[in-house]
């Protein structure tokens, strides 16, 4: 890739002559009009899911924006009728953890492969960029064999372990930014007497930052959303993370008959509303995040 | 020790953590899982070796092949669409000014950001036959809608535009991509007269085809395992059959079924090692084509 200074596309159209200006004025207001509607599109069925989430229950399919009563007590009745204050905590801690432990590990994995040069560089790396393409249904049934071995098979264990080997983007991602560090950076320390670890903890480390908390973001998102795992692995309710509770809401709640929706709604909400919050506070990192996966192909 | 030694030692002492896992995690269990497969262990009793018995098994297995074709037809219908309407979406907002192209490139993000437990409820409810907002839409222009969640053919269809929603990740990726094209190519071909067609299909096509693969790839390989939303709404309680739901039945949701649920772990090896397959092969082909239809910069 050559031509990566700064593109001139995203200047605004309006630096054409003058007699342009009609035709110019017009497309803006097509553009503007295609991206509001499509906004819409993505945005509504958020504002449904809330607001239907806080109507009485004949009225959760009107499908009107602005409730006509309003039925806060929703959530009262899913917070008595399920653990869903201990799901919440599960899941902050299951997240936490998978989150910081492929982070950390990630990155040492990745320093190994930025620093240093060493026989089987290039082949072990080639292998680590292999192992993105595995679909995880291969290795699904050996992994659950192996927890079930250690006796952690119906813990929460196994929903983050794996994670402390590091994980095959986010070494890749990290090592990218590891890369940008100047080398000089590196010898100067090592002049003064700095071991290798301290070349990672004190100068990469502290100077790629954002690529750490891209990782983190990442895998706090995956980890959260994940309904797989705990499907395999958590049998016991008081441990079940808030996608396995929100399954369990659903089944319990919104079968036909006597379907309360209006419980299995809330459960969605909530399930949602720390993801939408986390996205609101570290938007960048996500959106860095999503780019930097299309520029590795 | 030479300081060449020491520093390939001090290497693989870094790569360590990552030399383990790909030995514990991922090779170990890929071996194991393919020893399993010819098997019919379950957990419980002793194994036995059945040879290829768990092969000729799936080969006559018919819900192998429902939910094969089932898979198929989704990930068919689903990777184009959400290819063709991210990067509708992704060149619209190329044209708008850069902050109000953040501003939109955030609202399309968030839905993928939205747990797939709560985009399965979603679908449940906006796409119900009766009550659901979908279809009080499509009567609004006089259409009846069908039953999305009941309606054995409609369901895929519906999973599809449902999955649609969730395209952010590839809005951003060819937002990317095409903000990297350089502005001059357009204007030559501007002045050479070419269409606004001829443009797309001469500049923006060849200059984003790397994001375009790359996004094909992905995409199908994520489609090809499509689990948790479709799961969510249609297996696991107590009313819904354990065999039932044929027309929703995903090829990931019948060998977690075989290995979870019914506990035959060997069987259900064999699955995965197929699935495997299937996606080593769709992804070489695709590799393939790539190459008579991606531009590198640097060749």
């Amino acid at each position: 890739m050559t031509a990566l200074q700064e593109p001139q596309a995203r200047a605004p159209v309006d630096t054409g002559a003058p007699r342009h200006s009609g035709r110019r004025q017009r497309h803006r207001w097509v553009l503007w009009t295609a991206l509001s509607a499509a906004a819409v599109v993505f945005v509504y069925p958020f504002a449904w899911l809330v607001s239907a989430s806080l109507k009485p229950r004949p009225e959760v399919f009107d499908n009107v924006l602005v409730p006509r009563h309003w039925a806060p007590e929703n959530y009262a009745t899913i917070w008595s009728a399920a653990p869903v204050f201990t799901w919440m905590v599960n899941s902050v801690v299951v997240a936490l953890a998978a989150a910081a432990a492929v982070t950390v590990s990630s990155a040492i994995v990745a320093f190994g492969f930025a620093y240093f040069r060493f026989p089987g560089r290039n082949l072990l790396f080639a292998s680590v960029i292999g192992t993105m393409m595995l679909p995880g249904a291969v290795t699904m049934i050996p992994t659950y064999l192996i927890w079930n071995e250690l006796g952690l098979a119906a813990t929460q264990v196994p929903l983050w372990a794996s994670n402390l080997f590091g994980s095959a983007f986010y070494i890749f991602l990290i090592r990218q930014f590891f890369l940008g560090v100047p080398r000089e950076l590196f010898e100067a320390a090592r002049v003064d007497g700095a071991g290798y670890w301290r070349l990672f903890w004190r100068i990469a480390v502290p100077l790629c930052k954002p690529a750490l908390i891209v990782a983190f973001v990442f895998e706090l998102r995956a980890s959260w959303s994940d309904l797989l795992k705990p499907l395999i692995y958590l049998r016991d309710p008081a441990l079940f993370t808030m996608p396995r509770g929100m399954k369990s809401i659903l089944d319990q709640f919104g079968q036909a008959g006597e379907a309360q929706w209006e419980v299995v709604l809330a459960g969605a909400v909530l399930t949602t509303v720390p993801m939408i919050i986390a996205f609101f506070l570290c938007q960048r990192y996500f959106v860095e995040g999503v780019a930097t996966q299309g520029r590795k192909g | 020790m030479t300081v060449r030694r020491r520093e390939t030692w001090a290497a693989y002492g870094f790569l360590s953590p990552w030399i383990v896992g790909f030995l514990v995690f991922l090779a170990g269990p890929m071996v194991a899982s393919l020893v399993l497969s010819f098997t019919d262990y379950d957990v419980l009793t002793s194994t036995a070796f059945v040879g290829g018995e768990n092969y000729r098994m799936l080969l006559a297995d018919p819900k192998v092949r429902t939910s094969l074709a089932n898979t198929m037809f989704y990930t068919v219908l689903h990777v184009p669409l959400t290819m063709a309407v991210a990067l509708g979406l992704a060149m619209l907002l190329a044209r708008a000014g850069r902050r109000s192209a953040g501003f939109f490139r955030t609202i399309f993000y968030l839905p993928t950001i939205t747990p797939k437990v709560a985009v399965g409820v979603l679908f449940l409810l906006l796409f119900n036959g009766q009550i659901g907002l979908i279809n009080e839409m499509l009567g609004w222009v006089g259409i009846n809608g069908p039953d999305w969640t009941s309606d054995g053919p409609w369901i895929k269809p519906g999973l599809v535009l449902m999955s649609a929603w969730s395209l952010g990740s590839t809005v951003i990726i060819y937002l990317a991509a095409l903000q990297n094209v350089p502005r001059d190519l357009y204007e030559a071909a501007e002045m050479d007269g070419a269409s606004p067609w001829a443009r797309f299909r001469a500049v923006t096509v060849p200059m984003i085809s790397g994001a375009l693969f790359f996004t094909l790839i992905i995409n199908t390989i994520s489609s090809l395992q499509t689990f948790d939303e479709v799961y969510t709404a249609f297996f696991g309680s107590a009313n819904q059959q354990t065999y039932g739901n044929d027309a929703a039945l995903f090829y990931v949701i019948y060998l977690f079924q075989q290995a979870f649920q019914f506990l035959h772990m060997g069987y259900a090896s064999a699955l995965a090692w197929l699935l495997f397959l299937i996606i080593v092969l769709i992804t070489l082909v695709q590799v393939r084509l790539s190459r008579r239809f991606v531009y590198y910069e640097s060749e």
